[in-house]
């Protein structure tokens, strides 16, 4: 009985999946479940094979072996338009300087619902509009693309996945080129949606402390292959961190959330110091 | 929708204009005498009164033919301009510059030089042949010019330079070899829209029609395009089908302008710029306004053509060359400053 509970409520699968670019393995058998409504994220060093996971789940690439199954059936049996309903993604890359409007971008977000004329049976425009309110992009929703900040930009991009109305979202460092003001406010956006639509949620971030804080789960993923999963409180622990990152953090709750955060330990010796050693060596 | 409205107006009055010139002095009440007795018999069903005016032969089956035929042509390389721009995401991308007009060329002087479509099928297959070698020409562009899988502005220019010059080479080898005029090269090289008459307008409409209806019923997807393919990936596009449909139609209706005009550079790489700078992005207007006002591009260079040294002709590629190289000129100056800014 637990069993068929556990089942009902996983979202999406991947079973045993091994990817391989240029002939070097960069998945090596990675098996995980997503939950239904929960924000999962994805951690590793740089080139532990983050990217190619979300490409994978995402629909983008097929794996060597193993699968993908989302909601019961293998991501393959989805046609293109039915796999842009269900999942969105939002990339590290901003969007580029096109001309665009606001606007213009975030009804794009509807093409996997509409016919090849470009029409919807419902009118679409209140849920555009609810958009554009609820991402503070009112005042911008005229003005094109090229013309915004890299933290506008992914505002934007954010608003064109919510207008494909998903299921699940996926993000793929989509804090990396923002700054901490923009980072914020992103997760935030995110987790409000999350909150109120119950859209399930895959992050790779690349910052942890991000991580600890929006994520329910994490997920780490060293030379492809998952190493451990399950709370932040579970998983950011300084023996694992230093394994995976080569380096050993402290490791600190959050004043406010209790979380754990990272510091990094560094070396306070100032530079003429190790200087003056190296003179002396 | 103004610049559309815009658009047909200058169309018009541009075929006027140009019906009512050239080098044979044809007063001009009678041009229009002519053309508007033609019509009404057309309509009307009625035979043809012969011996009406002295200049019926001039004006229906010189002028009015190779009005038309500007205007296909201009259309023609202008969507295939605009549709290659799109799905490549480079704006210096055209049946020029990516060597397809020229790859056209070769096959459509083998195919006329040989004389094989008189012997094999009708006028039909010179088209044919022409994509055939423009889609090679295509690839071995695409082939030299990615990096990874992923094109620079500058690598595909420089690709399709060389295969320019290769296949321009071996056109004209082959005329030199055969005993046609060596006056063939020149139409090859720099085009030309002397001597062509109905039957080309025949052959070339049905390509451009059917290329432009695929061509628009594609211009969403092209507007999903210019994010980025992975963005229109997510969003439910078919992104290697679309490129693979793009490419292949816009080479087919290059091929198709080739066969008829030779080959004539700047109007698919101009126009659909243009066209951007008046109403912006949206692929959905760009193509259908590009098709119009390269069409208008193309009937005043070749008008240019009949009347500036009448009564000789320069070749429409010269003329089209020196409205559309200082632009083109101002555009990379644009491009690489925005790239500067870019970082």
């Amino acid at each position: 009985m637990s069993d068929l509970k556990q089942e009902s409520r996983s979202l999406l699968e991947a079973e045993g999946i091994i990817k391989s670019l240029g002939g070097q393995p960069v998945l090596r058998n990675v098996n995980l479940t997503l939950r239904k409504g929960e924000c999962l994220g994805i951690i590793g060093p740089n080139g532990s094979g983050k990217s190619t996971l979300i490409r994978l789940l995402s629909g983008a690439d097929a794996p060597d072996a193993g699968q993908v199954i989302f909601r019961g059936q293998p991501l393959s049996a989805y046609s293109k338009k039915q796999l842009a309903r269900s999942i969105a993604v939002l990339q590290q890359e901003a969007l580029p300087p096109v001309g665009f409007t606001v606007r213009e971008v975030v009804e794009m977000g509807r093409y996997p619902y509409q016919n090849w004329l470009g029409e919807e049976q419902t009118d679409v425009e209140p849920l555009i509009g609810g958009i554009l309110s609820e991402l503070d992009l009112e005042a911008l929703a005229g003005r094109p693309i090229e013309r915004l900040s890299g933290g506008e930009r992914q505002r934007v991009a954010l608003a064109k996945a919510a207008a494909q109305q998903p299921e699940l979202l996926m993000l793929d460092e989509p804090t990396t080129y923002l700054d901490i003001g923009y980072q914020q406010q992103m997760m935030e956006y995110i987790r409000a949606w999350q909150r109120i639509e119950g859209v399930t949620v895959v992050a790779v971030l690349h910052d942890l402390n991000l991580a600890a804080l929006y994520c329910d789960r994490i997920l780490v993923l060293h030379q492809g292959r998952v190493i451990e999963t399950g709370t932040p409180e579970e998983v950011l622990d300084a023996d694992l961190l230093e394994q995976v990152y080569g380096v050993r953090p402290t490791i600190v709750a959050h004043p406010v959330h209790g979380v754990p955060q990272i510091l990094l330990q560094g070396s306070l010796e100032p530079a003429w110091k190790l200087k003056r050693t190296e003179d002396a060596g | 929708m103004w610049w559309g409205g815009a658009g047909l107006a200058l169309l018009v009055l541009s075929i006027i204009l140009s019906l009512s010139v050239g080098s044979a002095h044809i007063p001009i009440r009678d041009v229009w005498s002519i053309i508007w007795h033609a019509m009404t018999d057309w309509l009307t069903g009625a035979g043809d009164d012969v011996g009406s005016s002295p200049y019926r032969q001039i004006v229906l089956q010189v002028r009015f033919p190779r009005v038309v035929l500007a205007v296909l042509v201009g259309a023609a390389l202008s969507i295939a301009g605009a549709g290659f721009q799109g799905v490549l995401r480079n704006p210096l991308a055209d049946s020029y510059t990516l060597g397809v007009a020229s790859g056209s060329a070769l096959g459509a002087a083998f195919m006329i030089t040989f004389g094989l479509p008189y012997i094999l099928l009708s006028n039909w297959t010179i088209p044919i042949a022409a994509f055939c070698t423009g889609l090679v020409s295509l690839l071995i562009v695409m082939r030299l010019a990615s990096i990874n899988g992923k094109f620079r502005t500058e690598t595909m220019i420089l690709a399709g330079v060389v295969v320019q010059a290769f296949f321009g080479a071996i056109v004209s080898l082959l005329i030199a070899l055969s005993d046609s005029l060596m006056n063939g090269i020149v139409f090859w090289l720099m085009g030309s829209l002397q001597l062509r008459g109905w039957p080309h307008v025949a052959m070339l409409t049905p390509y451009v029609l059917v290329g432009g209806i695929v061509m628009l019923a594609l211009a969403r997807t092209l507007n999903l395009f210019s994010l980025g393919e992975r963005q229109a990936l997510h969003l439910g596009v078919h992104v290697e089908r679309t490129k693979k449909t793009v490419l292949v139609i816009g080479t087919l209706i290059s091929a198709a302008a080739v066969s008829v005009s030779g080959t004539i550079g700047f109007v698919g790489l101009v126009t659909p710029h243009l066209m951007r700078l008046l109403v912006g992005p949206d692929y959905r207007l760009v193509l259908p306004l590009s098709a119009i006002y390269g069409g208008i591009y193309v009937l005043w260079a070749d008008t240019i053509a009949r009347l500036a040294l009448s009564p000789a002709e320069l070749p429409l590629g010269v003329v089209t060359a020196f409205i559309g190289a200082p632009f083109f000129a101002w555009l990379l100056i644009r491009h690489k400053r925005k790239g500067e800014e870019a970082g």
